[in-house]
């Protein structure tokens, strides 16, 4: 009973986190565009299997995600070595994002983009070379990004300097690289963060903010994943400047 | 269905398979030690991938396509007049795209789920003085009026880096003034508006828009909505930190400590501001 009882809890949290979807395309597609909704059935089959795996999802985040992110965070800090842990923040990174599939996306569009501007020569080996090498610059900048973030919970800095730093350094190289390379550099930023990375990197940040003594979880433990964001602008725009 | 079900399925474990094999690694060869309630996790897992298969396969199957088609009904020029009069119209005849864009930015950022593990994670540890409707709600507002800024863009065909430039300044400003312990979940909200839910309704606007527009390209204008969706709602997660502190100010006096957890003084100071 207690069960049925939060089982329906959270479904009904899912309905309310869908509803504002549902009701701007009924609003946009009766009202403003005056037309029957298209495939209803098939919509609402959808909507369904949606709001159960949300429900799922967030039950799992619960359960898996974020207490492994958070455990492994306080045993290598206990564990005390430094190197284990910059290895650990930098694979978590680099791991997650080399295989992302909206990533694998965007570099090939990109190759296609260079091969039209010239920049690299127009056959599919080049291309694919140029795709590849992009995806790896944009899985090393994740990486780099959170050794970065990793090191400065545990020094404590606050994140301001850094990641104003961070954007200035974006504006400069922007004003340096070739024109083709800025939009796809700018998009490649809010690709990176996948929907199961950013609980385990935030995970990782609070366990790790909370296990070190002086450290506030809210203050220290937030600001990995804006890292994660800013570092593959930098680094694609530097790819493009140098093929 | 069911084999769509499995396909979807399997590519969620390709995309899981990289992180839970350094985490597999980390925690018996390099740790060699059993994490704690090895089974919750396990089932953690199982109900992440599940609950992600049917979340995608709902989207693909359902939302995706019927929000690509207003986009591209709203976008048309027939909603706009004849064919001419979308020659000729002007940025202000463009209302319903800006209302839709809005509109759609909004509803799509709410259903987030990257943006729920992060305000379940920020209202957690700060014991309530961030809620986590309140930060998604914030976000959401952010998402909305960055990507109907984006969409005024293409209309009138402005370079993008004029307004991702003054809206740093803006950030940066900001952060100068906001309370120090809203300023990393504002940064983080940037990056984690932008994944599965909204990215692909967003992007077949700006396609949409940059298709009708005439003298707009799609490959330069089209994208460029994201970079939009990444910047505004760290403006909104700031200002309605400033908002909420105002009004909470006196009853935080009384309760230095509210989180009771390593809350030291000096960050207390920030908080208070």
């Amino acid at each position: 009973m207690n069960l049925l009882r939060r089982v329906l809890g959270r479904l009904s949290e899912s309905c309310r986190d869908l509803l504002p979807i549902v009701f701007v395309i009924a609003f946009f597609q009766l009202v403003v565009l005056k037309q029957p909704i298209p495939r209803l059935a098939q919509l609402l089959g959808g909507l369904a299997m949606v709001i159960a795996g949300l429900t799922f999802f967030v039950r799992g985040l619960e359960m898996g995600l974020f207490p492994i992110g958070e455990s492994m965070a306080h045993s290598l800090a206990r564990k005390g070595s430094l190197f284990w842990l910059i290895v650990f923040a930098f694979s978590l990174g680099f791991g997650t994002t080399v295989a992302e599939p909206a990533l694998i996306a965007i570099a090939d569009e990109a190759s296609g983009v260079a091969a039209g501007a010239g920049v690299i020569a127009n056959n599919p080996d080049a291309m694919e070379n140029y795709a590849l090498g992009l995806r790896l610059t944009v899985a090393l900048a994740v990486g780099v990004s959170l050794v970065i973030g990793v090191w400065r919970i545990l020094k404590g800095w606050p994140i301001h300097f850094l990641i104003a730093g961070g954007y200035l350094l974006v504006v400069i190289i922007t004003a340096l690289a070739p024109r083709e390379i800025i939009g796809i550099a700018y998009d490649s930023g809010g690709v990176t963060t996948s929907t199961i990375t950013v609980p385990l990197v935030a995970a990782l940040g609070v366990g790790l903010a909370s296990s070190i003594k002086g450290r506030n979880p809210i203050v220290d433990g937030f600001g990995l994943i804006a890292f994660a964001s800013l570092t593959p602008m930098i680094f694609v725009m530097i790819y493009g400047m140098l093929f | 269905m069911l084999s769509g079900f499995l396909e979807v399925f399997l590519e969620t474990i390709r995309d899981v398979f990289p992180i839970a094999t350094i985490l597999v690694v980390f925690q018996f060869v390099i740790l060699r030690r059993r994490p704690p309630n090895p089974r919750a996790i396990a089932i953690g897992f199982g109900y992440v991938l599940v609950g992600l298969t049917l979340f995608l396969l709902g989207l693909q199957h359902a939302l995706f396509p019927v929000g690509r088609l207003m986009a591209e009904q709203l976008t048309h020029p027939e909603l706009l007049g004849t064919a001419e009069a979308a020659l000729a119209a002007d940025w202000h005849d463009y209302g319903w795209v800006y209302a839709f864009a809005f509109s759609i930015g909004f509803s799509t950022t709410i259903a987030e789920p990257a943006l729920i593990a992060v305000a379940i994670k920020a209202s957690e540890l700060s014991a309530g003085s961030v809620s986590a409707w309140g930060l998604r709600i914030a976000v959401a507002i952010g998402v909305a009026i960055g990507i109907t800024l984006g969409v005024f863009r293409i209309v009138i065909g402005a370079p993008i880096h004029w307004f991702i430039v003054v809206g740093y300044v803006v950030v940066v400003i900001q952060t100068m003034f906001a309370p120090r312990s809203i300023v990393p979940i504002a940064y983080d909200s940037g990056g984690v508006t932008t994944s599965t839910v909204t990215v692909p309704i967003v992007t077949a606007l700006g396609l949409g828009l940059a298709e009708t527009i005439p003298g707009r390209n799609p490959l330069i204008d089209g994208f460029g909505l994201i970079a939009f969706a990444s910047l505004f709602p760290i403006m909104a997660v700031m200002a309605y930190s400033q908002i909420t502190g105002r009004r909470n100010g006196n009853e935080e006096k009384t309760q230095p400590e509210p989180g009771g957890k390593s809350a030291i003084d000096s960050n207390n100071t920030g908080v208070q501001k």
